[in-house]
């Protein structure tokens, strides 16, 4: 059950140039919330109508609280980030589908690039057994320690070599050779494409979480369409990444169209 | 509730209220009835319907705009048999219209829908003939008076419900579609929908749509479609359902002001998916505040 919520800001911090951690008191959807899910955020500006979609980075739902990390690129996230502690923003959520854990995985893979590594953050605290997470950016990702708190085993990719790998997260992970029954992963189309290769050749399934432009963020203006072609169907259909998803099987994608 | 009447007649069907959604904004309904009392609305208009499944458009489809937005979804939808077995039964379990929207690539797709929803549970059609985002049909028929009569008297024929043509505002002279359509067998007209519109990502160099354009809604284009319907509600005798970045009662009661008997609302289900529900209450809280027991004693006033 989706809710609409006047939340208030509890923390609105800038972690990294043009990011920022958002969290808020919002307990009807952190009572609902999984990892992967995302909430939509209303600008509370006329002149910009459309709510954003913003990932769900951390749930606490017995304190009712939940944290955004989002990326400002353009009039809204700038918005956002303005926003002082104290004040009320409206948000919608949870929407999508979230990631699904099997409970017969043991060793898991998280893969992150740039503003797709905060959803990663819930789900591994979520995951039971062995973790390893791959976290790529242009020069620094974010929530690393995060990870290393939760007592991951932390990779990281750089495009620019300032830290760590110097490459994609895809090139890292032929360095390490991971080994795990599952991949979960957020990032650039790009990335998540080669991921979807690179879990094909090495036989360990990946969940992709997607993103398109989105309007009405629950599935009613079928704005924001992804390729799918699920396993024993013959033709692809166009599904909607705010309700089908955002999450699908990296193998049911077509990437290339 | 004082006695005020929000009941309104359209095309001889009654809504309890003169609020609608406009097709494409609200699906069949399902998704916004989370939020919304389907009951409380006078009529839900859901998204297109074709005879067949339509894939629609590549992403992107949607690109924000200053006080609104660009979609080229182009008529994505699950075709006519599933709306049939899906979304009727969903909607009739509320006490409202149901305003069955048909889209068609050819004269002959436009009345195969209409045939395979001619005996199905509806209340109304709305035929699309002005969608931007389709190659084939959509706009075509909607810009050429010509074209827009005869597709309006083919599908009269299969059509065993009153008829309403939604017009599209893209025509250097939106009364003569209407006449045309009127003269073809509308039993009314809806209008308007989308304007072309195109948003250019200039990093990028690209267009921001895979479509490169799309139909523009929302806020801004309120001006213009009071004036559409305006001058429509002048040319022709019959009922008009008024749309166009309607945000609030106060746009709707410009609307009805304008000549429209009912009102849709569209894009603004997007940035408050309550909109529907406040406006019908907030003209109901207009009526009483200014005295009007009818909308009839507003309709069309202005001269």
């Amino acid at each position: 059950m989706k809710t609409i919520e006047y939340a208030e800001i509890l923390e609105n911090d800038k972690i990294a140039d043009d990011i920022y951690s958002m969290t808020l008191f919002a307990p009807a959807i952190a009572k609902e919330a999984k990892a992967g899910q995302f909430v939509e955020v209303y600008t509370g500006l006329g002149e910009y109508i459309l709510p954003r979609p913003i990932s769900i980075s951390e749930i606490d739902s017995q304190n009712g609280k939940l944290t955004l990390v989002y990326q400002t690129v353009g009039k809204g996230t700038e918005y956002f980030s303005q926003c002082p502690v104290g004040d009320l923003i409206k948000i919608m959520g949870p929407c999508g589908n979230g990631f699904e854990i099997k409970s017969c995985a043991k060793k898991h893979i998280l893969a992150g690039g740039g503003i797709g590594i905060p959803p990663l953050v819930q789900l591994c605290k979520e995951l039971k057994g062995e973790v390893t997470v791959f976290l790529g950016a242009k020069s620094n990702p974010v929530l690393a320690d995060k990870f290393r708190n939760l007592g991951a085993e932390v990779y990281i990719a750089s495009d620019d070599g300032s830290i760590g790998f110097k490459g994609n997260v895809v090139e890292l992970m032929n360095e390490i050779k991971p080994s795990g029954d599952m991949i979960y992963s957020c990032g650039p189309k790009i990335m998540l494409k080669f991921l979807a290769k690179w879990s094909s050749e090495n036989n360990i399934p990946v969940q992709v979480s997607m993103e398109e432009r989105m309007a009405c963020g629950i599935g009613a203006c079928v704005g924001c369409v992804v390729k799918i072609k699920r396993k024993g169907e013959n033709d692809w259909q166009n599904l909607k990444v705010c309700k089908d998803g955002p999450v699908f099987m990296g193998d049911e994608v077509m990437w290339d169209e | 509730m004082s006695n005020i009447n929000t009941k309104i007649n359209i095309c001889g069907v009654e809504m309890k209220n003169p609020v609608t959604t406009a097709s494409g904004t609200f699906g069949s309904g399902r998704e916004f009835s989370e939020f919304v009392d389907l009951n409380k609305l006078g009529a839900v208009t859901v998204k297109g319907v074709a005879a067949e499944p339509w894939k629609g458009n590549n992403a992107p489809r949607i690109a924000e705009v200053y006080g609104g937005m660009l979609n080229s979804v182009g008529l994505q939808n699950p075709g006519a048999e599933y709306f049939i077995n899906n979304d009727i039964p969903f909607l009739r379990q509320f006490d409202t219209k149901i305003i069955v929207n048909i889209c068609g690539h050819s004269i002959e797709e436009y009345c195969r829908a209409a045939e395979m929803l001619s005996d199905s549970d509806v209340d109304l059609f709305e035929l699309n003939i002005s969608c931007p985002n389709v190659s084939q049909g959509g706009i075509t028929f909607g810009t050429v008076p010509s074209m827009a009569e005869k597709v309006v008297s083919e599908v009269r024929k299969y059509c065993k419900k009153p008829l309403i043509v939604k017009l599209t505002p893209n025509v250097t002279d939106i009364t003569e579609i209407a006449r045309a359509a009127v003269s073809g067998g509308a039993d009314g007209l809806s209008l308007i929908n989308t304007l072309l519109g195109m948003k250019i990502d200039i990093k990028r160099r690209k267009p921001v749509l895979f479509n490169k354009v799309g139909g523009f809604s929302g806020p801004a284009v309120k001006p213009v479609a009071v004036r559409m319907v305006y001058q429509v509600c002048k040319a022709v005798n019959v009922p008009v359902i008024g749309m166009g970045g309607i945000s609030n009662y106060e746009d709707a009661i410009e609307f009805i002001m304008a000549g429209a008997t009912a009102v849709a609302v569209g894009t603004a289900n997007f940035s408050n998916p309550f909109a529907t529900v406040e406006i019908v209450e907030g003209i109901e809280k207009y009526m009483i505040e200014n005295g009007i027991k009818d909308l009839s004693e507003i309709r069309g006033i202005i001269d």
